[in-house]
């Protein structure tokens, strides 16, 4: 959890919108930091998280929490965090195995042209269970999806993908009140880019969501000191007549990722800099 | 990672912090020691080199086990095979097991082309006992102030000069057979295997063409069998495989994601590199794949290739172009850069100071070095050579000052 993000988001563990669809989008650099951001605060705020982790291992987050400060295997244990690990199941599925190895979840690598149901289905069961109450109350429910333009290059459609995240955010937010969090990674922009489905991909989702954090490398080249810059961009929600913040809302920040967090500045404003 | 957290059976919390002071705590002792690795200086990350030890500076100390180093290639995968030849022959002098994957050139022949180490005492065992009977009565009277050595081992031996991190090679020279023999080494050769290629799926239409699936099958095949995955507890000490793939994305592989521009599998490439990652953070091995990216028309498909790889460089070479008679590039044989750094277990990675480094392959090191332009000493707004600064006419030397070389008028 990155304190200072959470200010800047005007969140905090004690008071946090439920509902929300985040997306994250990244162009020619890693914003994967955010995501752990969030998966360190939801755990603390006490929220039931399914993390679907499609490109990295378990032990990755486990050893990025632990440095957040949040143990993601007592998590595991308590049942307060899901995890599927993408990476995993796949190995089973692309090798020329048995068939019925592994779960559904990850049915889209055997026959892209299927889509993402049984993806949907997974994470529909696991977020369900959450309300449902078995043992220890947990908060809202949070889906976090890390991230969801690599099954772009597996061969799924880009109107698969949107269908996903639709039906994710029609389930989770709406139904279950809970929040979403997504990663998408985007290509670079180029004049003649002949393959623009990540683009597409990030369209769709901006007209889905509620909260876009878009993260770049800095426009005016590379720079050892400055990692990037975050735009953050709200969109208005109008909720049973009453308007919850301010309309479209931009703001641009700097940022430098640290070994322990991340931190966040004003244009120009980087101490090294200055 | 899972590969270092099953290889040293230590659960995450132990993991070592990243900015240490240099005091080392008595728990290392705890850390299974493989030979040819030891643990990043950033993150705790079990490392091995590459076999250059400059790309091992460049990519922030070695490549971490259990990910995958890919190489675009150059033009003439003249430079990106050396860079493979070089991780193989790293391989061998570690003593790591190899596997080697190529539709063009029969593994064997790989093997019997690497470069040969430079090691100061290695030396075969024959000629040591020679060695030590002829030189034991000079011996005596050669030591006679450091008397107290004598009676030490005059020549190491090979398995004490590998550990050693990084070693040096020599490119005139071939690796010797013995020292390669030693070498555990699986090979994968294409020609031999498309005949034996299972049945594609029920559905008919597997996500990959059968050229990477059957690559994916004998890989996981060779990790399982030799127990890199941990799935069978290993009776020696545990070893480190090195996975090296030539020219993946190739027409040869079947793949013709380097001759169209909309490829009819356009994602077989990053199925399979999926796959891969996924053996790879589930086993203790480490891969290299060289890719012909020049000859993808879709840049966006690189793209996607270049993020489910961990490590990303590309290789640019002068040969052939017109920057190879261009003084300001005379050094060095091509560009290098550094596309992608990953970040393992921690929110950060080392980044380099700067991207613009060259590289040179003279006889004994593949050197990489930053690229800067001389200073401008002339009054005239074209770049000064530095053949003009040693005062020696350059020849063909393109665009720089007219006619009046060596001739810099400092007037003030």
């Amino acid at each position: 959890m990155f304190a200072e993000l959470n200010s800047i988001l005007n969140t905090s563990p004690d008071n946090f919108k439920a509902g929300e669809f985040i997306l994250v989008s990244d162009k020619q650099t890693d914003a994967s930091f955010l995501i752990h951001h969030f998966l360190s605060f939801y755990l603390r705020v006490g929220c039931k998280v399914c993390l679907l982790g499609l490109v990295q291992s378990f032990s990755h987050y486990s050893a990025i929490s632990q440095r957040l400060g949040v143990s993601l295997a007592q998590a595991r244990e308590k049942g307060q965090l899901v995890f599927i690990e993408g990476l995993k199941e796949s190995l089973g599925v692309l090798l020329q195995g048995e068939s019925s190895k592994g779960t559904r979840a990850v049915d889209f690598l055997r026959d892209p042209s299927s889509g993402l149901q049984g993806l949907y289905d997974f994470v529909r069961d696991n977020v369900r269970l959450a309300v449902g109450g078995s043992g220890e109350e947990w908060g809202p429910p949070v889906l976090l999806v890390d991230d969801l333009s690599v099954v772009l290059s597996l061969g799924v459609s880009v109107g698969a993908a949107l269908d996903f995240s639709h039906y994710c955010r029609a389930t989770v937010c709406s139904e279950l009140q809970g929040s979403m969090v997504m990663l998408v990674r985007c290509e670079a922009e180029e004049e003649e880019s002949d393959d623009e489905r990540s683009e597409w991909l990030l369209r769709g989702l901006i007209h889905q969501c509620s909260l876009t954090l878009q993260v770049q490398g800095l426009p005016t080249g590379y720079c050892r000191d400055i990692h990037g810059q975050v735009r953050w961009i709200t969109l208005s929600v109008w909720k049973r007549g009453q308007c919850d913040r301010w309309p479209t809302q931009k703001k641009l920040f700097q940022y430098k990722v640290h070994d322990k967090g991340a931190s966040f500045f004003a244009r120009g404003t980087f101490s090294a800099v200055l | 990672m899972a590969a270092p957290n099953m290889s040293v059976g230590k659960p995450t919390a132990d993991r070592l912090p990243c900015n240490t002071t240099s005091f080392q705590k008595k728990s290392r002792s705890k850390l299974v020691s493989i030979p040819g690795t030891r643990p990043s200086i950033q993150n705790g990350q079990l490392i091995v080199s590459t076999g250059v030890t400059s790309l091992d500076y460049v990519i922030g100390g070695g490549l971490a086990v259990g990910t995958l180093l890919l190489i675009e290639e150059d033009r003439y995968d003249s430079y990106s095979r050396m860079l493979l030849k070089y991780f193989l022959a790293e391989g061998v002098v570690c003593g790591h097991e190899l596997y080697v994957a190529s539709a063009l050139d029969h593994p064997n022949d790989i093997l019997q082309e690497l470069p040969a180490p430079i090691l100061d005492d290695i030396a075969s065992p024959k000629t040591v006992e020679d060695q030590a009977k002829s030189c034991d009565p000079e011996s005596q009277d050669a030591m006679k102030i450091a008397w107290r050595y004598q009676h030490l081992p005059k020549v190491q031996t090979a398995l004490a000069s590998s550990s050693r991190f990084g070693h040096y090679y020599d490119v005139s020279k071939t690796m010797d057979p013995e020292i390669c023999q030693a070498a555990r080494c699986h090979g994968f050769y294409l020609p031999e295997h498309s005949t034996a290629v299972t049945s594609p799926t029920a559905t008919g239409q597997s996500p990959m063409p059968e050229t990477y699936s059957s690559l994916l099958n004998n890989l996981q095949e060779v990790v399982h069998r030799e127990g890199f995955d941990g799935s069978v507890p290993q009776t020696k000490s545990r070893n480190i495989l090195r996975i090296g793939l030539h020219s993946l994305g190739s027409a040869l592989w079947g793949d013709d994601l380097c001759c169209r521009e909309n490829p009819s599998h356009g994602h077989a490439l990053t199925t399979f590199l999926y796959g891969l990652r996924a053996m790879l953070r589930s086993s203790l091995s480490v891969a290299v794949v060289t890719v012909p990216s020049h000859l993808i028309q879709n840049r966006a498909l690189m793209g996607n290739v270049t993020r489910l790889c961990d490590t990303a460089i590309a290789l640019e070479s002068f040969r052939g172009s017109e920057r190879e008679t261009n003084p300001l590039y005379k050094d060095y044989h091509g560009l290098l850069d550094v596309r992608q750094l990953p970040y393992l277990n921690c929110l950060v990675c080392d980044l380099p100071d700067n991207k613009d480094l060259a590289f040179k392959l003279k006889r004994k090191q593949f050197t990489i070095e930053r690229l800067h332009l001389p200073p401008d000493l002339s009054e005239t707004v074209s770049r000064v050579s530095r053949g003009e600064l040693t005062g020696t006419a350059m020849v063909g030397s393109s665009g720089c000052g007219s006619g009046s070389t060596g001739n810099r008028h400092l007037d003030f």
